[in-house]
């Protein structure tokens, strides 16, 4: 394991996690558009959601009971959850690499993310 | 407007967005949100919310390119990425307690910087020849190579303070406004810590995924990430971003760039005064 292959694992991994959640996405989408589609929008003002768009297990429930935006949504955690992967995989890469200091530093960056996706959803 | 039309019109203005963005190598994301809130009315908080999302998806979808060149460095990346994830949350908690019309005239002020950064030629700064590492980027271990030419160009790393301190405030402008503030992470990079250019916007478009993963939990916890107006925007500007980059024609580029200058420079106008006016 040296660097450069560090690096390609991790741009196949990303690629491979945002083709993914765009798939997931695009069902969602397609899901809500052929239900909805006559229906008149406006964004204008902001409303905080319903919960099933807004925290993981609302937005799981959701997904699984094939709503257009909870599948939506569940692609976009996925896609979330894609830089966070890279960064797990660097944490396992650098300690193969018996780097300590860049084992914890990746870990460092790790950590502030888990905790900010934990704590707000 | 039906739920159709929005999406159709929303899809057409990010691909057009991430197509402009991957050409000019300005990204996306500061094109959607003043399209979005000008052109739509769309309040700017869902805005600010698609367009993170959207900016996750051209950064992790242009990395695997990216490390193919060899430019990227993943220790620089990773020690700066501490930097700009604590700025992103801080960013986007600062986000909720700061007034819509204060976001946008921020947002503006962005804009400018943005359309002047287009109006200068491309390569500005990437003549400056690399140099020896100082004290801390050595025990650091930031140094690396990069292909010039065939050849491997070694390179040192200045001033990690003050790169670090820069890439905390590229964190809370992310956080803020939804954008992937590559602009600024590449001067922390390049004009502070004296990285190659190369090394330094590939390495920024790494980081750029990572610094807004790191606001989007808080986003889509507070409601930010509206599936409805994410779902068009992120598939959008995908599909532009990778177009363009497919289309990389050199010849035209500094043409579209002063196009491009003049479409953001007017939108910062638009976004400056209509968030006086406190119309956003």
């Amino acid at each position: 394991m040296n660097d450069k292959r560090l690096e390609t694992i991790m741009g196949s991994l990303l690629r491979t996690g945002v083709l993914l959640a765009a798939a997931v996405v695009l069902c969602g989408g397609a899901l809500y558009i052929a239900q909805h589609h006559a229906r008149p929008v406006s964004y204008r003002t902001f409303a905080v959601g319903a919960e099933d768009t807004r925290t993981l297990g609302g937005i799981v429930a959701s997904a699984s009971h094939l709503q257009g935006d909870g599948l939506i949504q569940l692609g976009l955690v996925l896609l979330i959850a894609t830089p966070v992967a890279r960064v797990a995989f660097a944490v396992a890469g650098f300690a193969l690499e018996h780097d300590r200091l860049y084992t914890l530093v990746s870990l460092i960056v790790l950590t502030i993310l888990v905790f900010s996706l934990l704590h707000a959803t | 407007m039906t739920a159709l039309l929005f999406t159709l019109v929303v899809l057409a203005i990010s691909a057009l967005a991430g197509f402009l963005g991957a050409l000019t190598g300005l990204g996306g994301g500061v094109v959607v949100v003043p399209a979005l809130t000008l052109l739509l009315g769309v309040d700017i908080k869902y805005a600010i919310g698609a367009s993170l999302v959207s900016v996750i998806a051209t950064s992790s979808g242009a990395a695997a390119a990216y490390v193919r060149e060899g430019f990227s460095n993943i220790r620089i990346g990773m020690l700066l990425e501490i930097a700009t994830t604590l700025g992103a949350i801080a960013g986007a908690i600062l986000a909720a307690h700061v007034t819509t019309h204060a976001i946008a005239i921020v947002f503006g002020l962005v804009l400018l910087q943005a359309a002047w950064q287009s109006f200068q030629s491309a390569h500005a700064s990437a003549s400056i020849t690399p140099v020896a590492s100082d004290g801390l980027a050595q025990r650091l271990r930031l140094g690396g190579d990069y292909p010039i030419g065939g050849v491997l160009q070694s390179y040192g790393v200045r001033n990690v303070p003050g790169g670090f301190s820069l890439m905390f405030g590229a964190g809370v402008l992310s956080g803020l406004l939804g954008i992937g503030s590559g602009a600024l992470k590449v001067i922390a990079m390049d004009r502070v810590m004296k990285i190659p250019f190369k090394v330094s916007t590939t390495t920024s478009n790494f980081m750029i995924g990572v610094t807004a993963a790191a606001s989007a939990g808080v986003y889509l916890g507070r409601g930010y990430i509206h599936p409805r107006v994410a779902m068009p925007v992120m598939l959008g500007v995908l599909c532009g971003a990778y177009l363009g980059s497919k289309m990389l024609v050199r010849a035209r580029v500094r043409t579209l760039r002063l196009l491009f200058g003049c479409v953001v420079l007017a939108l910062a106008f638009e976004m400056i005064v209509n968030g006086m006016l406190g119309k956003v």
